[in-house]
């Protein structure tokens, strides 16, 4: 494994930016510029066929990341060339020296996850993974990685965690809101399965296979309806997660939404909690109420923040769910959410940034501990 | 302060697994029999004020996992009618919520109508008989 000794002592070295290597970035985009890309990481198989069919001038970007929409890019952000999210020195220049995060969970949204061929879905997963590592974890020790996996075989799935789980720069499995099936359904626990026996969270990430439309009803007709509709998605995870007994079967693992927009949860949950109430024996492996396995096993990144603007919106958030470990610092680079370095609503001097900044997502992601310069000494 | 013992139905009236709304001191009771055991409930649920003696006597629904479904205590929980709440019959307990809803249970005795004569018992609706047995509630 290339540069292991390096990755686990980040937090050691002088670092400088905005949080002094106290933080951890836990969502950056990392984008495939096109599948051509990926050819050197397949074997000679795939390779051939890929040259072959043509599939090396195709594109497999999500329908839900549209390049030019603006939240999509900032425009400080915007490399010369190619999709956002695909050049290094942008992100390392203008993103990670400037915060100075102690680590960033680069996140590859890649189409690639849905493919019908469950075989070239798994051969292009196991592709992305290497190339994440070759192209940006070993160019920068503070970079770490969400696992890309198919998510319409979850035993490929689990081969892929499998095959990923001795890299401790792969951090999280990456999934999304919205797939094939609700993502509490059974189909879906061999991936947890094998996230739980590498102690990685499970990363939910805003976004569709498309299988289903975004809006419950039928599909909607402007990008700006999918977009507000990703919250709903990430309730609809909610709803599964917890009442199809994911927590119960698996007490040990957590989720982290990711891009979610983070305050449609206390009101799902409250009317989680009051309706459970009633009809709680259809799920009897469900013990208490929604909203304590809530705050137990589901993370949600920073980035964005749906809230009036003013001062305590955060705070808010903390007090309705009645837990301060929830939220976990996120810039969602390259994305454009904020302008500048004002990616965290509070001042980073308070003790709920410290724990957004840095206890919560070290609290959560297993592979982070070696940062912590009290565990390291 | 001290209490009154009411008579408020014959043990007759109230078949083993069924209930039986009563009166005494002027407050509503939810009467349950309970395998020959008589419990004694508030008749409001501390919800919206649902008749309890109205609601579904069912067991308790567990699972130790996903999928792995069974009946405990089957008998021994009251579901309120209007939104399903279920109360412990021997204790009132909401299962959901045991802190903060709690319907209010009360002491409850057998005595035969001999015991009866000797009081001090309220009978306010019915004549006591010295044949049969009456379940007594404290209030």
């Amino acid at each position: 494994m290339t540069g292991e000794a390096d990755h686990t002592m980040a937090a050691e070295r002088p670092s400088g930016g905005l949080f002094k290597g106290r933080a951890v970035d836990c969502d950056v985009h990392v984008s495939v510029p096109s599948v051509k890309a990926l050819l050197p990481y397949l074997d000679s198989y795939w390779r051939q066929q890929f040259l072959t069919r043509g599939i090396d001038r195709i594109s497999w970007n999500m329908t839900s990341d549209p390049p030019n929409a603006p939240i999509m890019i900032r425009p400080d952000r915007r490399p010369a060339h190619g999709r956002p999210g695909s050049d290094f020195s942008i992100l390392k220049d203008r993103h990670l020296d400037v915060f100075g995060p102690g680590a960033a969970i680069a996140n590859c949204i890649y189409g690639g996850v849905a493919l019908h061929s469950e075989d070239m879905a798994a051969v292009v997963c196991t592709a992305v993974n290497d190339w994440i590592a070759a192209e940006w974890l070993d160019r920068d020790p503070r970079l770490r990685a969400s696992i890309v996996v198919p998510l319409n075989n979850p035993d490929l799935a689990a081969e892929e965690i499998e095959r990923r789980a001795g890299d401790p720069r792969f951090v999280q499995v990456l999934m999304l809101a919205m797939g094939e099936q609700p993502l509490g359904k059974r189909a879906h626990w061999p991936i947890y399965a094998a996230a739980n026996r590498h102690g990685l969270p499970i990363g939910v990430h805003a976004g569709s296979l498309y299988h289903h439309p975004a809006l419950a009803g039928g599909y909607g007709s402007y990008f700006l309806e999918d977009y507000v509709a990703q919250a709903f998605g990430f309730e609809n995870c909610v709803l599964s997660l917890v009442s199809e007994g994911v927590f119960a079967k698996f007490p040990e693992l957590t989720f982290v939404f990711m891009e979610s927009g983070v305050t449609w949860l206390p009101a799902a949950l409250w009317r989680f909690d009051k309706t459970w109430r009633g009809v709680r024996a259809e799920i009897p492996w469900v013990k208490t109420p929604p909203s304590q396995i809530v705050r137990d096993h589901i993370r949600l990144t920073l980035q964005p923040f749906d809230a009036p603007d003013g001062a305590g919106r955060l705070e808010r958030f903390c007090e309705q769910m009645k837990s301060d470990e929830m939220v976990l610092f996120s810039t969602d680079f390259p994305h454009w959410h904020f302008d500048g370095e004002e990616a965290l609503p509070i001042g980073a001097d308070t003790a709920l940034a410290r724990k957004i900044l840095w206890d919560n997502p070290l609290a959560t992601y297993p592979r982070l501990k070696a940062l912590s310069p009290e565990v390291a000494a | 302060m001290s209490k009154s013992r009411f008579v408020v139905a014959r043990t007759s009236d109230v078949a083993p697994g069924t209930s039986r709304r009563v009166s005494a001191g002027g407050r509503d009771i939810a009467l349950f029999n309970v395998g020959g055991d008589f419990f004694a409930l508030g008749d409001r649920c501390p919800h919206e004020s649902g008749s309890l003696c109205a609601g579904k006597i069912v067991g308790f629904a567990e699972a130790d996992e996903p999928g792995k479904y069974r009946i405990v205590r089957d008998g021994e929980f009251v579901r309120c009618p209007w939104h399903g709440w279920e109360f412990d019959i021997r204790t009132g307990k909401s299962w959901c919520d045991p802190e903060k809803s709690r319907v209010r249970a009360y002491q409850t005795g057998v005595a035969s109508g001999s015991d009866l004569e000797e009081g001090p018992y309220v009978a306010e609706t019915f004549k006591v008989s010295i044949e049969e047995n009456y379940v007594v509630v404290e209030i």
